[in-house]
């Protein structure tokens, strides 16, 4: 299942630093020890990532696409196989805040308005009052948020929620987005909508974007590259380069270019799935 | 409800007006202004069956002249101490009544200012409060309830007012001194030791324990063992009050300091937060309710730990000393003093800490309503 080119990525040596290859994964596995025994989570993962890339995980659940996501944020040590973001280890990544982390709930702070919430990460790094103040306004404005400044959070819509949350991994200002699941809990009018919102944003920055989703529309209509993962081992089955154009607009989901690699994914999970049983 | 109670007014005023009110054979007749203000307390308590001033002049009025009344009754009951027959619990049962209508009234009253609203949210308990203290003196006083068993609101008051001096003097030395200071270092020693404990783990193997001992050892033990170690002056007190306050502030900071879920605590993971930043940024804002909690119990755990240590040698001043010899000289109006200062202080004290909280923790579920 792995195309030919990927198969000599992965002969490279990891450590070849690549002006444009923000994540390199190389026969990556993870083991949770418990009380059952050990559980595979990941195992044997390849996968590089280069920058401005818009890349999916999906697969259902137990797959590991959040745990492999997590990995890249050094929120989980891998027990085998070698990672590297933006050519350095994830934990030295994370030190250097080099990336912006969103996930599946807002987790914004109650008693802080949304701008002190955007301006968390912002005081952490020690940012000056003016420079706060500035980021805090451009990312607001970003996400269509201008004028909830003063607002708390649980006055707020989930979409609105959700919303803040990308401003504040945004405010960070990183060249790697990393997104678990940010629009499950919401509804398909209010999805297709901040995804469409999420790809405008996408292009105005050409940031390198890691999308965790168990949607096939969602995954198809945002990503450049899609990587199907199954589970029990949780491991990639399928890589798909999308050929769509970057400039795409919601009714993109029509056209047979759309359904056509909506198949390729729902085979690939179908196929991972039937493996088990 | 309101019309039976209506009703029920009329009834007992006709009652009270023509039966004895006092022994041997005295009818409240003899008192006009009493007669006049009982016969238009219930024209007024009818009003709304009868269907006339509907409004919030009428309810007013009916406040106003249950209050004449209560007053008019008080006074008649002093001159008649113990004498009280059925037509004055007629009439007492009648004010009581009146003043239930009123509060009903008043409780579904409308307003459209904000300051009103409020003062009316204010006026119910207290009236609640005053009502309950008319009932208080005239069944005392009328039924000539001896002064030791239970002295009436009037005498509490007068004994009040005469001794303030004393008063005051012991709430300094007790509430200004042993309070205020144990609860403070009680508060803070539990909030500082918690924090450590979530620090180094096997503090909170060893020194949760322990905390838990100490906090189950019983008042009347320890109490005299301060006197001992710390002296006959505040200190011990202070001390008593350290020992009751410490570990409810520990536990609840402890449970406070866990309450910020996975999700939050990976958030500042990933903004490569340290230890600090997370627990100023995160987890100390996360255990505000918790940590406010242990402010409000231990506010009034602080005054009961200070008023019974004082039982156990003090010097010559403070509330606990203050009603321990009291009782004994059998001066029960002075006790009830104490008490009064006593709830009064506990009340204010844990107002104060809860205001506090509303300011805090507005964002909290609890609070934002």
């Amino acid at each position: 299942m792995l195309t030919a080119a990927e198969i000599e990525d992965g002969l490279e040596d990891a450590m070849s630093s690549q002006a444009n290859r923000v994540i390199d994964i190389d026969n990556l596995s993870l083991t949770f020890e418990t009380n059952d025994g050990p559980v595979h989570a990941l195992s044997d993962i390849d996968l590089k990532i280069e920058e401005g890339d818009f890349v999916s995980f999906i697969g259902p659940s137990g797959c590991g696409k959040t745990t492999l996501l997590r990995v890249i944020a050094d929120l989980e040590q891998p027990t085998a196989g070698s990672i590297t973001v933006n050519g350095v280890s994830p934990e030295q990544a994370r030190i250097n805040r080099a990336y912006g982390y969103v996930f599946q709930a807002a987790a914004l702070y109650p008693w802080r308005t949304i701008a002190k919430n955007v301006a968390l990460p912002l005081e952490i790094m020690g940012l000056s009052r003016e420079e706060q103040q500035q980021r805090i306004q451009k990312n607001m404005e970003l996400v269509n948020l201008a004028g909830f400044e003063n607002k708390y959070p649980w006055q707020l819509s989930g979409g609105m929620q959700q919303r803040a949350s990308i401003a504040r991994a945004l405010a960070v200002e990183p060249d790697l987005l990393l997104m678990d699941e940010p629009f499950g809990a919401l509804d398909e009018i209010v999805r297709d909508h901040l995804n469409e919102q999420l790809l405008q944003l996408w292009a105005k920055t050409n940031k390198t974007v890691v999308f965790v989703t168990h949607s096939i529309p969602e995954a198809v209509f945002l990503s450049t590259k899609i990587v199907v993962l199954c589970p029990r081992p949780g491991r990639i089955y399928d890589v798909i380069e999308s050929d769509l154009p970057r400039d795409r607009n919601l009714d993109i989901r029509e056209t047979p270019e759309f359904l056509k690699i909506a198949h390729r994914v729902r085979e690939g999970l179908k196929a991972g799935h039937s493996y088990e049983d | 409800m309101p019309a039976l109670l209506a009703w029920f007014v009329v009834a007992m005023v006709v009652v009270g007006l023509f039966s004895t009110a006092f022994k041997p054979d005295i009818g409240i007749l003899e008192a006009p202004q009493l007669a006049l203000c009982l016969v238009l307390l219930a024209i007024l308590g009818v009003r709304y069956e009868l269907g006339f001033m509907r409004n919030w002049i009428g309810d007013l009025a009916l406040g106003v002249v249950a209050a004449l009344a209560a007053s008019l009754l008080i006074s008649a009951a002093g001159r008649h101490e113990g004498d009280a027959a059925l037509g004055f619990w007629a009439l007492t049962a009648a004010t009581w009544a009146a003043f239930w209508l009123f509060v009903e009234r008043l409780a579904i009253w409308k307003s459209r200012s904000l300051l009103t609203t409020r003062i009316v949210n204010l006026a119910i308990p207290a009236i609640f409060g005053i009502t309950l203290l008319i009932l208080w003196e005239l069944i005392v006083t009328g039924a000539g309830v001896p002064k030791v068993l239970l002295p009436a609101p009037s005498e509490i008051w007068l004994r009040m007012t005469t001794s303030v001096p004393t008063l005051w003097a012991d709430f300094q030395q007790t509430f200004l001194k042993a309070v205020l200071v144990g609860f403070a270092l009680g508060c803070g020693a539990g909030f500082l030791i918690a924090i450590l404990v979530d620090r180094v783990p096997f503090l909170r193997r060893g020194l949760l324990p322990i905390g838990n001992l100490v906090s189950a050892l019983p008042i009347i033990g320890v109490a005299p063992i301060m006197v001992m170690w710390f002296g006959f002056d505040w200190p011990s007190k202070a001390a008593v009050v350290i020992i009751m306050t410490f570990f409810p502030m520990l536990v609840n900071t402890v449970s406070g300091l866990a309450a910020s879920d996975a999700m939050q605590r990976d958030l500042m993971r990933t903004y490569a937060s340290n230890y600090w930043q997370t627990l100023f940024k995160l987890r100390l804002p996360m255990a505000m309710p918790f940590i406010f909690n242990a402010l409000k119990i231990n506010s009034t755990l602080a005054l009961i730990g200070a008023i019974v240590a004082e039982f156990f040698g003090t010097p010559i001043v403070g509330m606990g000393f203050r009603i321990s010899t009291e009782v004994g000289r059998m001066n029960v109006d002075m006790v009830w003093a104490e008490i009064a200062v006593a709830a009064l202080a506990g009340s204010l004290f844990y107002g104060l800490v809860a205001l506090l909280e509303r300011a805090v923790t507005f964002w909290h579920p609890s609070i934002r309503g």
